[in-house]
C-alpha cells in the first residue's frame, strides 16, 4: 500500500548565472595585487616555465630586455619585436617583427640563424612548438598563421584566418593551433593540414590574448571587450567570463592555475592570486554511532527454521510532513512560519500554505492565533504579498485572516501596523500601472511591426503580470 | 459455429468485482467474486482469474458456497434462476429456476435444502427475504417455486440481512429499526432508534449488519459511523447495546472473524478496523487501502480476509492484518476525463484511474497492468473537498512521450493548472517526469496534441486553451558540458480572434496543424507558424476534429456541437460535403483511412464508419448502446483478421472500443466477429437483414454529398470566407448576380438527375447565408437523394428506391 506522500514544494528556477563547478573553480581567486608599470601599457605577460617568475612587457621596456637578452650589434635594424619565444631545445629564440619578418637566433652566438620574410604585414605573435625544436608559428597582420621549420627556410602551412591575427597558441600536444583575431578565436587542426576545427564567436570585439590552463582542459581569451572568457576545449563552450575594468592585452596563468594575470590598456596589470584551499576543520564532527548500530541485525544470515519477515525502509519526512500526515495542521504552519523558514526558504512556507488550503483547513489553521503568532503570519504575507510566483496562494490566505480577524481588529498595536499596508498597496498599484504602459508601449510597436497579412501573429507577450492585489487597510 | 459473418458488441471488460461480497472457498484457496452476468474465480495466492463461470443471464446477484458441499456453489441472478456450480472445474451442475428477480443469497447450513433470497414481488422498492426450497431432482433444470415468506420490508442490500448463531435468528436493519426474526419461535422482536432531527440522532441510519457466529450478539453500523453491539434480544424490554465509535464518517461493512473474538469495520476512510474482543480499546489498524471500503469478508478457514474497495479491486489480507494480494479490475469510480487511450508500446488501455493517476489497463488480459502516479500528493478523502483532476493525457512519439494536465478550480478566478511531461525510461521500463510548466494557459486546457508524424526530429506539442490561445511546445536541448538534458519550452502561441481554442490537430505527416476556434477552424504550416487558411461552417462550436489518413489526407473533418459533420478538403480548401449527424464519438483508426463516428439520439447510439472521401459510409451499426457512448478508441489487432465482406473490412487491422456513460451495467464493449450464438448475436442478427434491406435508403438519407459548388468561384467565395471577413452586402450584390447568370449557363450543360426533386444548384444559388446554406442542405438530406450516389445506382435500383421513398419514413424518426 502507499505510503503517505510528501508535499510537492514548488521550486522556482534560479534566475542569474547557474553554478557548476567551473564557476566556483574560476571565481576562487583573490584580487590584491594592482600594479601600474610606470605608465607604460602591458601588451605581453608571460610565467616563465622555469623560476616561476613573471614576466611583463610593456612598450616602453621591450627593447631593453631584448637588449638584454642578445647583446647584438644589429639591433636598429629591429622594428618593434613584437614577439619572442623559446624553441623546444632552449637554445634559440623565435622573434617577430614590424618589418613583416621572422626571425630564429642562435642564444650563444647571439647570431641570427635564419629569416622568414613569407608574411606580408606586421607579425604580431608567435609561439614555438614544445615538442619539436624546428617547429614555430606565427601569426600576422596579413591574416595568416603560418608554420615554419627551422629545417626547410619556408614555411611549412600556412592558413588564413580571415582577420589579423593577434595571438596564437599552440596546444602542448601539437595537434591543435588556436588563433584569434577579429572577434573570433579559431581552432585547426595541424595533423590534418590545417583544417578547420570550430571558429568561436564569443567576444563583441578584438580578441587580443590567448591562454591554456595548466590542465589543458580549458581555454583562456582575453579581448578588448574587457572579458575573459574560458572555454572547455572538449566542446568548445564557454563555460565562465571574468569582467575587468578596462579593455584587456595579455592574459596569462600561472602554473597550476595559481595565478591569473591580466594587463589592461589603463595601464594596469591585475594579478589574482587562487585562495587557499584551507580545510574547514575548525568544528570538531560530533560523535556518531559506530558502523555496528548501522548494520546491527542486517548481516543476520537466515537459518533454516528462520521465518523472515521484512519490514519496508522508513522514509524520512520533514516536520512538516510529519505533522501534516498526522493531521496537525496549525503545528506544521506554525512550523514553516518560523524565521528560519520563511527566511531561507519561503517556498516551503507558501507550498504549505496552499497544501492547507487544498485539503480545506486553511481557515482552522489560521484560526485562533494570538498577537505574537499574528504578527508573525501578517509579516510573512506582507513580505511575499506582492512577488507575483507567491500572490494567488497568498492573496487567499490574506482574505481569510482579514475575515477572521476583522471583529477583533484595534485590539493590539502591534497587528494594526500590519494591517495598516497602505503604502506597499499603493506602490503596488503604481508597479502595476507602468508595466501596463510598457505593455501599451510593446503592443503598438507590434502592431507597426506587424506583416500585412491578415493573420493575428502574436508573439508571445509574457503578460503574466499579477492582478492588482489589495489588503484592505 | 456461425457461418455468416456478423459484428456484434461484446462486453470485453473492466467488469466490477466490487457488487457484492467476495466468498473464499473452504480451503482459502480460491476467492469467488462477481462481475456482471459472470462469476470469476480468482487464486487468492498467484491473484489470477483461474474461471469465469459463465450461464447467467442477467446481472449476477449473490454467490453462496453450499453448505453441504464445500466444492460446490450456489449464485443468483436477476434473472430469476439460482445455479449451482463445480467451482473447480468450472462447470455449472443444475439450474433451479425460482421466476423472479433475485437479488440476494444466502445459505444456513441447518437449512439443508433450501436457501435463502431477497426478491420483489409486487411494488418495485418492497423487499422481502424469503427460504427458496431446492427440489431434488437429477434433472439439470429443476423448477424452485416453493417460496416461503421470512420477512418484510427489508433493504435490498445484502449487507443489511445477516443470519446467527447457526441460523436461530435472522436479524434485518432498515432505516432506523433492527429486526430479528427468530425461527424456532416464529416470532419478530424490532428494536427502533431515534430518528428525531436534532444533530445527535440525526445519523442514526442503519447501514450494515453482522451477526456473531456463536454467541447471541448483533452488531450493527450506522450512518454516523458507530458501531453498535446489541446484546440480550431475546426480550422487547431488557435488550441492551454497546458503543464503538473509530470511523468518522458511514460505516460501509462489519464482519466478525470466524470464532468471533474479533470484528472488522471498515468505512470511506480506507482503513481496516479490527475491534478485538468487541471493546473500544482493543483495536488495530490497516491503514492506506487506498479506497473506500466496501464489503468485507471472512475466510471460513479463519486465516484470510478480504476487502472490496470501491475503486474495484479486492485486497486479500492475512489473519495478522497483513495485505497479501491485489486483484484490481478497471478503476472506474470517477468521471473518466482523459478518454481512452493507446499506449503504443504496450497497447494497453490508458485512462484515468485511482484519484490522480492513470491506470494502464491490459485488453488482453483484462488486467490491469499498472498505474502512474501523475498528480503525486497525497490524496484528502472528504466530502465537498475539491481534488486535483487529472483532466487530460496525450501520447506521443510512438510512447516516449506523455503530457498530461492537471487542474483544481476552486473559484471561478482561482485556476491551478499544470502540465507534465514524461518521458519514457527504457531501463526503468516506466516514465519518468520530464518537465512540469506551471500554468501553461491562463485558462483550462481544451486539448492537447502531440505531433506523431515519423519523419519529425523534434517532438511538438500543441495545446489548445478557452484563453484563447493555443500554444506550441517543443522538445530542446538543455544540456550544458556538465550534463545532457531536454525540456519542453514553448515554441509559439498563436490566437484567432481572442476566440476560444476548442480543439486541435495534426495531419499525419505533421505538416499542417489544424485548430478550431469555436465555430471557426485555422489551418497552420506547422514549419513556420503561419495561418494558411480558415474554414468556418456557421454550424455550432465544433467538437471533434481530425485529419484523414493515409490516401484521405487530404480530408479534414469536423463535427460540430449542433449535429453537424463536415469534411473539407485542403486542396480547394472548400467543403467537401457535409452531414446531419450528431457526432459524439469520433475516432481516426491509426491503421487505415476509416473514421469511427458515434452518434447521439434518444434512442441510443449508432456507430458509423466511413472513409472521409466518400460520404457514404462502409458500416452502420444502429443501437450499440442504449445510453450515452462517451469515448471510444481504436486498438490495432496484433494480427491482422480478413474479412471478405466490405462492411467489415474496416475490422480487419483493428479493433473498436466504446465506453459508455453508466459504466456500471455496461462498462466496456468491443465490436467483433462474433463467436457464440448469444442473445445479443440473435437480437442484432435480426436487426441486420432488416437493416440490409434499407441499407441503400439509409446510406442516402443519412450523408449526401453536397452540391458541386466550386464550380462557381465567387459563389464559393462568399460561402466559405466567415462573415465577419466579408465586405458589406452592397459591395458583393453585383459580383454575386454576375456570377449567377453565369452559371445558369454553365449549368444548363449539365446533366441533372430526373428524380431530384429539389434541385441543388438552385439551392446553392438562392442562398445568400451560409446558415441559410446550411438548414437547406439538411431539408435535401431527408427528402432529396445526392447526385454522385445516383450515378452509381443502376435503373432498376432507382425504380425500387423511389418506392421505398414513398412508403417508408417513419424509422428515420426513430433513429
Amino acid at each position: 500500500m502507499a505510503g503517505y506522500k510528501p508535499v510537492a514544494i514548488q521550486t522556482y528556477p534560479i534566475l542569474g548565472e547557474k553554478i557548476t563547478q567551473d564557476t566556483l573553480y574560476w571565481n576562487n581567486y583573490k584580487v590584491n595585487v594592482g600594479d601600474n608599470e610606470g605608465g607604460g601599457i602591458c601588451v605581453y605577460a608571460n610565467f616563465s616555465s622555469i623560476c616561476y617568475t613573471l614576466y611583463a612587457l610593456t612598450e616602453n621596456c621591450t627593447r631593453k630586455i631584448i637588449f638584454l637578452l642578445f647583446k647584438c650589434t644589429d639591433l636598429r635594424s629591429f622594428r618593434a619585436v613584437h614577439t619572442v619565444d623559446f624553441t623546444a631545445d632552449k637554445y634559440h629564440v623565435v622573434s617577430g617583427a614590424d618589418d613583416y619578418t621572422v626571425k630564429l637566433w642562435d642564444i650563444p652566438n647571439s647570431k641570427e640563424i635564419l629569416t622568414f620574410k613569407e608574411h606580408s604585414d606586421y607579425v604580431r605573435c608567435g609561439c614555438a612548438s614544445k615538442l619539436n625544436p624546428d617547429l614555430f608559428i606565427t601569426g600576422s597582420y596579413d591574416h595568416t598563421v603560418k608554420m615554419f621549420d627551422a629545417r626547410t627556410n619556408t614555411s611549412v602551412l600556412s592558413v588564413e584566418h580571415g582577420q589579423p591575427v593577434e595571438s596564437v597558441l599552440l596546444f602542448p600536444s601539437g595537434g591543435l593551433l588556436v588563433s584569434a583575431g577579429g572577434r573570433y578565436v579559431k581552432v585547426w587542426d595541424m595533423l590534418k593540414g590545417g583544417q578547420l576545427l570550430v571558429s568561436l564567436k564569443n567576444h563583441h570585439k578584438t580578441v587580443t590574448c590567448l591562454c591554456l590552463s595548466s590542465s589543458g582542459q580549458r581555454l583562456l581569451s582575453g579581448s578588448l571587450d574587457r572579458k575573459v572568457k574560458v572555454y572547455s576545449t572538449t566542446s568548445y563552450k564557454v563555460v565562465h567570463s571574468f569582467d575587468y575594468a578596462a579593455s584587456i592585452l595579455s592574459l596569462a596563468l600561472a602554473h597550476e592555475d595559481e595565478t591569473i594575470v591580466v594587463g589592461m590598456t589603463n595601464g594596469i596589470l591585475s594579478v589574482k592570486h587562487r585562495k587557499s584551499e584551507a580545510k574547514k576543520e575548525s568544528i570538531p564532527r560530533r560523535r556518531r554511532p559506530a558502523y555496528r548500530t548501522f548494520i546491527k541485525g542486517k548481516n543476520y544470515m537466515k537459518q533454516r527454521d528462520d521465518i523472515l519477515i521484512n519490514r519496508p525502509a522508513k522514509k524520512h519526512l520533514e516536520l512538516y510532513d510529519r505533522d501534516l500526515k498526522h493531521f496537525r495542521i496549525s503545528k506544521a504552519l506554525d512550523r514553516v512560519l518560523d524565521p528560519t523558514c520563511t527566511i531561507k526558504t519561503p517556498e516551503i512556507t507558501v507550498s504549505i500554505i496552499k497544501e492547507l488550503n487544498r485539503r480545506g483547513v486553511l481557515a482552522n489553521a489560521l484560526a485562533g492565533r494570538d498577537e505574537k503568532e499574528i504578527s508573525h503570519v501578517l509579516n510573512f504575507l506582507i513580505r511575499h504579498l506582492s512577488q507575483p510566483r507567491f500572490a494567488p496562494v497568498l492573496i487567499n490566505a490574506a482574505e481569510i485572516i482579514i475575515d477572521i480577524y476583522l471583529p477583533v481588529i484595534g485590539q493590539s498595536p502591534v497587528v494594526d501596523k500590519s494591517f495598516a499596508t497602505s503604502r506597499t498597496c499603493r506602490k503596488e498599484i503604481d508597479y502595476q500601472r507602468e508595466l501596463l504602459e510598457t505593455l501599451g508601449m510593446m503592443d503598438m510597436l507590434f502592431a507597426t511591426m506587424r506583416r500585412k497579412e491578415g493573420t493575428s501573429v502574436l508573439e508571445h507577450t509574457s503578460d503574466g503580470f499579477p492582478e492588482n492585489k489589495k489588503i484592505e487597510s | 459455429m456461425v457461418d455468416e459473418e456478423t459484428i456484434r458488441v461484446v462486453r470485453c471488460g473492466g467488469s466490477e468485482l466490487n457488487f457484492r461480497r467476495a466468498v473464499f472457498s473452504a480451503d482459502s484457496k480460491y476467492i469467488f467474486c462477481v462481475s456482471g452476468d459472470f462469476v470469476k474465480v480468482y487464486s487468492t495466492v498467484t491473484e489470477e482469474c483461474v474461471h469465469i463461470l459463465h450461464g447467467h443471464r442477467n446481472l449476477v446477484t449473490g454467490i453462496q458456497l453450499n453448505p453441504n458441499n464445500h466444492l460446490q456453489l450456489y449464485s443468483c441472478s436477476l434473472d430469476g434462476t439460482i445455479k449451482l456450480w463445480d467451482y473447480i472445474d468450472g462447470i455449472l451442475i443444475k439450474t433451479f429456476i425460482v421466476g423472479c428477480k433475485l437479488h440476494a443469497l444466502f445459505t444456513v447450513a441447518q437449512a439443508e435444502d433450501s436457501v435463502f433470497a431477497i426478491v420483489n414481488k409486487e411494488k418495485p422498492d418492497i423487499f422481502q427475504l424469503v427460504s427458496v426450497k431446492l427440489p431434488k431432482s437429477s434433472s439439470q433444470e429443476v423448477e424452485a417455486k416453493e417460496l416461503s415468506f421470512v420477512l418484510d420490508y427489508i433493504n435490498q442490500s445484502p449487507k443489511c440481512i445477516a443470519f446467527g448463531n447457526e441460523g436461530v435468528y435472522v436479524a434485518a436493519v432498515r432505516e432506523f429499526y433492527l429486526s430479528v426474526y427468530f425461527f424456532k419461535k416464529k416470532t419478530t422482536s424490532r428494536f427502533t432508534l431515534s430518528s428525531s432531527r436534532n444533530k445527535k440522532h440525526a445519523k442514526n441510519n442503519f447501514t450494515c449488519v453482522a451477526c456473531h457466529p456463536t454467541e447471541d450478539c448483533i452488531a450493527s453500523g450506522h450512518m454516523d459511523g458507530k458501531i453498535r453491539l446489541w446484546r440480550n434480544f431475546y426480550d422487547d424490554k431488557k435488550y441492551t447495546y454497546t458503543c464503538l465509535h473509530w470511523h468518522h464518517d458511514m460505516v460501509m461493512d462489519l464482519a466478525f472473524s470466524v470464532t468471533g473474538t474479533s470484528l472488522l469495520s471498515g468505512g470511506c476512510e480506507s482503513v481496516l478496523v479490527e475491534w478485538r474482543d468487541a471493546t473500544e480499546k482493543n483495536k488495530e489498524f490497516l491503514p492506506r487501502l487506498g479506497a473506500t471500503i466496501e464489503h468485507i469478508s471472512v475466510s471460513p478457514a479463519g486465516d484470510l480476509f478480504c476487502t472490496s474497495h470501491s475503486d474495484n479491486k479486492i485486497i486479500i489480507i492475512h489473519r495478522n492484518l497483513e495485505a497479501s494480494a491485489v486483484i484490481q479490475g478497471l478503476v472506474k469510480d470517477r468521471s473518466i476525463f482523459t478518454g481512452l487511450m493507446i499506449d503504443p508500446r504496450t497497447k494497453a488501455l490508458v485512462l484515468n484511474g485511482k484519484p490522480g493517476h492513470l491506470q494502464f489497463y491490459s485488453l488482453q488480459s483484462d488486467k490491469q497492468l499498472y498505474n502512474l502516479d501523475i498528480i503525486q500528493q497525497e490524496y484528502i478523502n472528504d466530502y465537498g473537498l475539491i481534488q486535483i483532476e487529472l483532466t487530460k493525457a496525450a501520447f506521443g512519439c510512438f510512447g516516449n512521450w506523455l503530457a498530461t494536465v492537471e487542474q483544481r478550480q476552486e473559484k471561478e478566478t482561482e485556476l491551478e493548472l499544470q502540465m507534465k511531461l514524461w518521458m519514457y525510461n527504457k531501463k526503468t521500463q516506466g516514465f519518468i517526469l520530464n518537465t512540469k510548466i506551471n500554468m501553461p494557459h491562463e485558462d483550462c486546457i481544451t486539448a492537447l496534441c502531440f505531433c506523431n508524424a515519423e519523419k519529425s526530429e523534434q517532438p511538438t506539442l500543441v495545446t489548445a486553451s478557452k484563453d484563447g490561445y493555443f500554444k506550441v511546445w517543443i522538445l530542446t536541448d538543455d544540456s550544458d558540458i556538465y550534463k545532457k538534458a531536454v525540456g519542453w519550452t514553448c515554441d509559439f502561441v498563436g490566437s484567432y480572434h481572442k476566440y476560444q481554442a476548442t480543439n486541435c490537430c495534426f495531419s499525419e505527416d505533421g505538416s499542417l496543424l489544424a485548430v478550431s476556434f469555436e465555430e471557426i477552424v485555422t489551418i497552420w504550416d506547422s514549419v513556420t507558424w503561419e495561418l494558411k487558411c480558415t474554414f468556418c461552417q456557421r454550424a455550432g462550436k465544433i467538437r471533434h476534429l481530425c485529419f484523414g489518413r493515409l490516401t484521405c489526407s487530404k480530408y479534414l473533418l469536423g463535427a460540430t456541437e449542433n449535429g453537424i459533420l463536415c469534411c473539407w478538403n485542403l486542396l480547394s480548401c472548400a467543403l467537401e460535403w457535409n452531414a446531419k449527424l450528431n457526432v459524439r464519438v469520433m475516432e481516426p483508426d491509426p491503421n487505415s483511412e476509416n473514421i469511427a463516428a458515434i452518434s447521439q439520439s434518444s434512442v441510443g447510439s449508432d456507430l458509423f464508419v466511413f472513409k472521409p472521401s466518400e460520404p457514404r459510409p462502409l458500416y452502420i451499426q444502429k443501437g450499440i448502446s442504449r445510453e450515452e457512448v462517451q469515448w471510444g478508441v481504436f486498438v490495432p489487432r496484433d494480427v491482422p483478421e480478413s474479412f471478405t465482406s466490405e462492411a467489415y473490412q474496416w475490422l480487419n487491422r483493428s479493433q473498436f472500443y466504446f465506453l459508455t456513460k453508466s459504466q456500471v451495467t455496461a462498462p466496456l464493449k468491443k465490436a467483433e466477429e462474433s463467436l457464440p450464438t448469444t442473445p445479443f448475436y440473435f437480437i442484432l442478427g435480426k436487426h441486420r437483414q432488416h437493416q440490409d434491406e434499407k441499407l441503400n435508403e439509409t446510406l442516402e438519407n443519412e450523408l449526401v454529398q453536397l452540391p458541386l459548388t466550386e464550380n462557381i468561384p465567387a459563389v464559393s467565395e462568399l460561402l466559405h470566407t466567415p462573415a465577419h471577413v466579408l465586405p458589406s452586402a452592397a459591395f458583393l450584390c453585383s459580383m454575386f448576380v454576375n456570377s449567377l447568370l453565369l452559371s445558369k449557363e454553365t449549368k444548363s450543360a449539365k446533366e441533372i438527375p430526373e428524380d431530384v426533386d429539389m434541385e441543388e444548384e438552385k439551392e446553392s444559388e438562392d442562398s445568400d447565408e451560409e446558415n441559410d446554406f446550411i438548414e437547406k442542405v439538411q431539408d435535401t438530406n431527408n427528402t432529396g437523394l445526392g447526385e454522385d450516389i445516383i450515378h452509381q445506382l443502376s435503373k432498376s435500383e432507382e425504380k425500387e428506391l423511389r418506392k421505398f421513398r414513398k412508403i417508408d419514413y417513419s424509422w428515420i424518426a426513430a433513429l
